[in-house]
């Protein structure tokens, strides 16, 4: 399934930002330096609040930064934030989700009600309220809130899958055998998920950034670093709009964007796998054998092509 | 051949073939929904009790003094010392060193049931409930107007998406609401507002109605105002809203549309609208049904960052200076504000689905 998921163009596209995205966030400050030649924080006296040109690829904002020194530099408080939430969002909901449906019982009931309570509760209020005490927060606090509340829904996935892998032949038989439960759930059923959880590791990545983002927006994000959020922030709070500054908040949206975009190609490949009939390559073949009866039978005869034109 | 197949018509799609299951009697079948209800009504009590109780433990728990921070801003904002009845709210919603923890819950609970949240710092001597008070219809409207028009429009447009899935319609719009559900929605405010208030000036820069008509519902002039102010904020919205709800219908629709039922129906020649609309859309809608209760917690997240931007008078305007100032006691009563309205909405959701899908009411 994995090597499907794979060779699939969309699929390939949203890995590929993907990986763009992590290199810039490890490589930022080295890439701001050498390849912009200004550095986030650099201030460039001549320049303050000047559109893109003149030196400034995508202009100044009213502080004298460079704006896109300042978006490869946010890379990294975004992604870093969106990383981190996402490997300890997905790790929360494989913990909760998968014994949950692999022990079953009361276990499984109890596990069920508290993260139907979280998945209930709106996490946007959640991690707000919470960041909101922690005002001013280091950006791995940060990451840390945002992925707490951020599990639910992948545990209740994880669950189900868990509970139809359960009972199918594979591990049924290792049970009888007198596998351990741990060996079953980590070498017969654990492997099964590995795509689903890819998946939901992305989306909880994205949805980390965006979480980072809003937080930012409000205020409440991390003080220490520049993210994509802080940048649009400051523009908003400096009223970038009313001066008209569009290059200040323009890039660092579309940055997130293009991310959200990326997980969204990832999920239409995994999707168009698991429910074939979505796929467009496979209408396009079904289409092509249509056509090509449809051409056998005009041969054949004009009355037996018109009907199979009206079936199609 | 359409007048024979009518009455045909009439039968099935009052009882939609997967929708459809054996039919037992009726007060069993009356009972099944009942007791449903009374299940997930139990929950989302249960879960409101937990929110609450978080919002209660959360203060005490965090770092640093929240009871005392708020005292200190309070101070600075009076310029006098607290008043001892100051202090008691202050202490019974974040914690008071010399009562035990039940005693504070109880007293929380109390002041909770009379929808005393306490004094606004900010707003000094402002009760939190009349500033939410006079936010909450804003957001309300702000909300409900456009949750409908965007998921009206989305699972329409999708439907008809997914009813040709291919099509030159459908190889158009995929991609751009692919990008577009990635977009963050205060992102698209902020551009919306420069491009369409700043740059082209059709609309008002901010705020929720025209300051200088006298505030008031009887008047035409102020509705009016509202209208014109809210345009911008709405639009953005509903632009945001629509692509989910587009795509999760399209792709169910996808699916829908090769059912032996819709084949059926084709094949009796019943007009394509028909088939579209009774038949496919009717049972592909049920997702996008329940997915509205699951949606509605990340739709008010944006609509009020969206009120940020727009600084529309809203529950998102007032979250966003509580942020900034401190503001705590107004904080909690907008958390608390927000995981409310989403309970009602997914309980809401819910009875519209016993009532849409017979399924759920045999079960149980």
């Amino acid at each position: 399934m994995l090597n499907g998921i794979l060779r699939k163009w969309n699929v390939r596209i949203g890995l590929g930002i993907f990986a763009l995205a992590l290199l810039v966030a490890f490589l930022g400050p080295w890439v701001a330096q050498s390849l912009i030649g200004w550095s986030g924080h650099q201030v460039d006296y001549h320049a303050i609040g000047r559109p893109p040109g003149h030196g400034h690829l995508l202009g100044t904002n009213t502080a004298g930064n460079d704006v896109l020194a300042q978006t490869v530099l946010g890379a990294r408080g975004s992604v870093f934030v969106g990383l981190v939430s996402a490997v300890l969002a997905t790790v929360l909901a494989a913990a909760v989700g998968v014994p949950s449906g692999f022990v079953g019982g009361r276990y499984d009931r109890v596990m069920t009600a508290f993260t139907n309570v979280f998945l209930t509760l709106p996490s946007f209020a959640l991690t707000l309220i919470v960041a909101g005490y922690v005002q001013g927060a280091p950006w791995l606090m940060i990451a840390l809130i945002i992925a707490v509340f951020e599990w639910p829904g992948g545990a209740r996935y994880l669950r189900s899958q868990t509970l139809s892998l359960r009972g199918r032949d594979f591990t049924v038989a290792m049970r009888m055998v007198g596998e351990t439960r741990l060996r079953l759930v980590f070498f017969e059923v654990m492997p099964h998920l590995t795509g689903i959880i890819s998946a939901m590791f992305l989306r909880a990545m994205v949805a980390g950034i965006f979480a980072e983002a809003g937080l930012a927006f409000l205020g409440i994000g991390s003080t220490d670093t520049i993210s994509w959020g802080t940048m649009i922030a400051d523009a908003h709070s400096q009223s970038a709009i009313l001066n008209g500054q569009w290059w200040w908040f323009v890039p660092p949206g579309l940055c997130i964007a293009v991310l959200g975009m990326a997980t969204a190609l990832v999920n239409f490949g995994i999707d168009e796998i698991t429910n074939p009939r979505l796929s467009a390559a496979g209408r396009r073949l079904v289409k092509k054998f249509h056509a090509a009866r449809a051409a056998g039978r005009r041969a054949a005869g004009p009355a037996a092509a018109e009907t199979a034109g009206r079936s199609t | 051949m359409r007048p024979a197949a009518d009455p045909d018509a009439i039968r099935t799609t009052t009882d939609p073939p997967p929708a459809g299951t054996a039919p037992g009697p009726a007060p069993r079948k009356r009972r099944g929904a009942l007791r449903y209800f009374r299940r997930r009504l139990g929950f989302y009590l249960f879960t409101a009790w937990a929110a609450v109780s978080l919002n209660f433990v959360l203060p005490r728990f965090m770092p640093g003094n929240p009871a005392d921070t708020l005292l200190r801003d309070l101070q600075d904002q009076t310029g006098q010392a607290p008043t001892p009845e100051q202090v008691h709210t202050a202490q019974t919603f974040f914690g008071d060193p010399t009562k035990d923890l039940l005693g504070q819950y109880l007293d929380y609970w109390k002041n909770l049931a009379h929808f005393d949240f306490g004094v606004s710092v900010t707003n000094y001597p402002t009760p939190v409930s009349q500033l939410v008070g006079q936010a909450l219809p804003w957001t309300v409207l702000l909300v409900g107007t456009t949750t409908v028009l965007a998921w009206v429009l989305g699972t329409a447009l999708g439907a008809y998406m997914g009813w040709k899935p291919g099509s030159r319609f459908d190889a158009i719009f995929a991609p751009t609401t692919t990008f577009l559900h990635a977009v963050p929605p205060f992102w698209l405010s902020l551009v919306a507002l420069w491009g369409f208030s700043y740059k082209l000036g059709w609309f008002p820069v901010g705020g929720g109605y025209d300051p200088k008509v006298p505030f008031s519902l009887n008047n035409v002039w102020f509705v009016l105002s509202v209208l014109k102010y809210g345009a911008l904020p709405a639009c953005t919205l509903v632009f945001v809203g629509f692509n989910g709800w587009l795509f999760s219908m399209r792709n169910v629709m996808v699916t829908t549309v090769s059912e032996d039922y819709v084949l059926l129906a084709r094949a009796k020649g019943l007009a394509a609208w028909r088939v579209l609309f009774k038949y496919a859309a009717r049972n592909a809608l049920l997702p996008n049904i329940t997915g509205l209760a699951m949606a509605i917690g990340g739709i008010l997240g944006g609509t009020l960052m969206t009120e940020m931007v727009f600084s529309y008078p809203g529950l998102g305007l007032l979250l966003m200076k509580a942020t900034t100032g401190h503001d705590f006691p107004v904080m909690q009563a907008v958390f608390l504000m927000i995981t409310l309205a989403v309970l009602v909405a997914n309980l809401i959701a819910d009875s519209v689905y016993v009532l849409l899908d017979p399924r759920t009411r045999d079960e149980g």
